[in-house]
């Protein structure tokens, strides 16, 4: 299960008012992989892929998810921090992230 | 002032060279008007020529006149030792590869040679044309040709002196020279009869994104088999006496069937004359179509074997591109309508439409362009096996080329001198599950502590779609490196299964990677507090703290041992915890000491 919380709901409509891209699939997602060098993926798209799981989030907002990425992302919470100096941007807070990242970086021997 | 680059078809029969000017398509003739260069190159004692010059010479028995050097580009020996038979030049083979002798010069030339040749010319058309120097170029070659063949094209390239932007796929160009790609999205297929070769391709344009479906062909079926078709059936009605075995007999007999073959798509009847040989006729389109029926109907079968390749029904094609001076046949045209049933693209200049094209592209690459972007993607994620054989992305999938990317990796033992790279093709999380592409090693690096070493692992892919990956020691900067072309040889149902089957055991892959993660970081900490407690006296670590350490080492090296990779996290940074205060303090004596002008052993890293 993913949540989306009401603030970033709001922000992906004002995006999507922004982009011209009303109707459209909101895609969140991982991608590169693995633990290192993973990061997360958040964008709109036209319309859901072969295995793509489509989910209704709020503010009736639609949103796609690969199955890997699902697993990944399972128990997730997509935030949206505005204002602030530093400026705002969607958080993830994702209960599977650990500060291990940047350890598979050794080469097999 | 942008630059201009060209666009070039490196054809078998004929080659030619187009630009973009102000938006408009132009193809670049020579001093006498003509358009194509014939692909042709005479060696005589008194020179090289090319094009046209050359081809005049075929019949001369003092100059060696090499044509369709194309069949070689990129081949070796054994590959082409069929097709040499049927050409009229040597060709020896020399250390396994295909070469033409040049007694004249004593030397020995290379088909990249002889195409480098036949660009040189095109490359001077366009300096003179434009009044400037030319460089920049896109080559065009078959949609089947493989890595050493474009290698080769790309080769003859930069032999000419030019530089390739980029090697591009025939069926591609014509597209590209209809304007397909910007907003046109469909499945075309591209019918492409030339003067000795057949190629059919399926392509398939998404969102800017040009992929070929499948292709097939015919490498020796084209318009001259049609020219001949005709040759034969007049043969068989020369007075007697006329010497048929004579070259000129065929030379005269081949033009003027050239000639009604083109008169024939304007009208339903020509006369025929060729008084030389008392050759007196007359032909209709009708009995010229029932002639070349056969021919027309054997380039139906690589159509079809394309089509249920892709799986795909005629009906389902958007539109069907014609290429080739032999598709103005009318005869051709009809049997593709009859076939797909689908809206015929006849507008451009079929012999033109593929060097037309390169032009687009050409003019794309310049950056004049804006409204146009020729995507290519990366179809699945590429990086390498790192420590308990995972996979560690650099470049991830649908990423647009070219692109690059690098990442910091380092040893995992002490003293480890080599690091196996491993070059990775895939979505899974295990090395194991994923397409291997390469493998080399990183040799001679200096032994140091483990993570220490300092190896600079870059992916770079060309517009080609070429990956180069380099791995380079920071320390002595040695590399080493491979190259390699990660979309061929893959089908785009492999992709699709093997970006599925990554899908299907995603719960299972994720559990593996977060054991195999846990237990690497949790031996590296190990392994990095066992070699600290080793040079330590008490002064710095007290007994009662080093058993306490040695109690939770235990604990960690119990829990690596399970298959709990949330516990082995949790036992690695409860060890950590009871390190800090050991750390905090070795931390101060180092930096104490390094005011002090002394040098000392590195401080083991914090994990």
């Amino acid at each position: 299960m993913i949540s989306v919380t009401d603030k970033a709901a709001d922000e992906v409509l004002k995006l999507a008012k922004t982009q011209k891209a009303e109707g459209k699939f909101l895609r969140l997602g991982i991608e590169g992989g693995g633990c290192s060098g993973m990061s997360y993926l958040i964008r709109f798209e036209e319309e859901p892929g072969e295995f793509d799981n489509v989910m209704e989030g709020p503010k009736g907002i639609k949103m796609l998810i690969d199955p890997k990425s699902q697993v990944y992302l399972d128990g997730s919470v997509l935030d949206y921090q505005g204002n602030g100096l530093m400026g705002g941007g969607f958080k993830f807070q994702n209960p599977n992230a650990t500060h291990s990242c940047g350890c598979g970086t050794s080469f097999a021997v | 002032m942008t630059r201009t680059v060209i666009g070039i078809d490196l054809g078998t029969t004929n080659s030619l060279v187009a630009i973009m000017e102000d938006g408009k398509l132009r193809v670049i003739p020579d001093t006498e008007g003509r358009k194509l260069l014939p692909s042709v190159v005479a060696l005589s004692s008194s020179g090289v020529q090319v094009g046209f010059a050359a081809k005049s010479r075929l019949n001369d028995p003092e100059t060696i006149v090499v044509y369709s050097a194309k069949r070689l580009m990129g081949r070796s020996f054994s590959d082409v030792e069929q097709e040499i038979g049927q050409l009229a030049y040597p060709v020896e083979n020399v250390d396994g590869l295909p070469l033409i002798p040049d007694p004249f010069r004593k030397r020995h030339l290379s088909a990249p040679q002889i195409g480098a040749m036949i660009l040189s010319e095109l490359r001077k058309r366009a300096e003179v044309a434009l009044g400037q120097t030319v460089t920049d170029a896109v080559i065009t070659v078959p949609a089947y040709f493989n890595d050493a063949q474009r290698q080769a094209t790309k080769d003859a390239g930069e032999m000419a002196g030019l530089n390739v932007l980029r090697i591009l796929n025939e069926p591609t160009s014509a597209a590209l020279a209809y304007g397909f790609g910007a907003g046109k999205d469909g499945l075309y297929a591209v019918y492409d009869l030339g003067g000795g070769t057949f190629d059919f391709s399926l392509l398939s344009i998404r969102r800017g994104v040009f992929e070929v479906k499948a292709t097939s062909g015919d490498t020796h079926l084209g318009g001259d088999d049609f020219d001949q078709a005709i040759i034969d059936q007049w043969l068989g009605i020369l007075p007697k006496g006329v010497d048929q075995s004579r070259p000129e007999v065929r030379d005269l007999l081949r033009k003027e069937a050239e000639k009604a073959k083109i008169a024939l798509s304007q009208n339903t009847e020509v006369a025929v004359s060729v008084p030389a040989i008392g050759l007196e006729t007359t032909l209709s389109r009708e009995t010229m179509n029932k002639w070349v029926e056969p021919l027309v109907q054997r380039t139906l079968i690589p159509v079809h074997k394309a089509l249920s390749d892709a799986g795909v029904l005629p009906g389902e094609v958007d539109g069907v591109i014609l290429v080739g001076g032999a598709t103005r046949l009318l005869r051709v045209k009809e049997a593709v309508e009859e076939l797909f049933r689908r809206p015929v693209y006849d507008e451009h200049d079929p012999d033109l439409v593929v060097g037309e094209g390169a032009a687009v592209q050409g003019d794309i690459l310049s950056g004049s362009r804006k409204d146009m972007l020729l995507l290519d993607v990366t179809p699945l994620s590429l990086g390498i096996e790192t420590m308990g054989g995972v996979m560690s992305s650099l470049i991830p999938r649908n990423t647009t080329i070219p692109t690059q990317a690098k990442e910091l990796f380092t040893t995992f033992l002490d003293g480890q001198v080599k690091v196996d790279i491993h070059v990775l093709q895939g979505e899974r999380e295990m090395a194991k599950d994923n397409r291997s592409l390469a493998r080399f090693s990183l040799t001679d690096i200096t032994p140091m502590t483990a993570g220490a070493a300092r190896i600079e692992v870059t992916f770079t892919i060309d517009a080609n779609g070429i990956l180069d990956v380099r791995a380079l020691d920071q320390r002595t900067g040695r590399s080493q490196g491979v190259v390699v072309h990660p979309s061929y040889g893959i089908s785009k149902d492999t992709v699709r299964e093997m970006i599925k089957e990554s899908f299907q055991h995603a719960q299972e892959d994720f559990q593996t990677r977060m054991l195999i993660d846990s237990r690497t970081e949790a031996t590296t900490v190990i392994n990095a507090t066992r070699r600290a407690l080793e040079k330590l006296g008490p002064d710095i670590l007290p007994d009662e703290e080093r058993s306490m350490i040695n109690k939770q080492l235990d604990t960690l090296e119990k829990a690596v041992k399970g298959e709990d990779a949330k516990l082995i996290r949790d036992e690695t940074s409860a060890l950590d915890q009871v390190t800090r205060p050991l750390a905090e303090r070795l931390m101060n004596t180092s930096v104490q000491d390094a005011l002090g002008g002394k040098s000392l052993p590195e401080p083991e890293r914090e994990a």
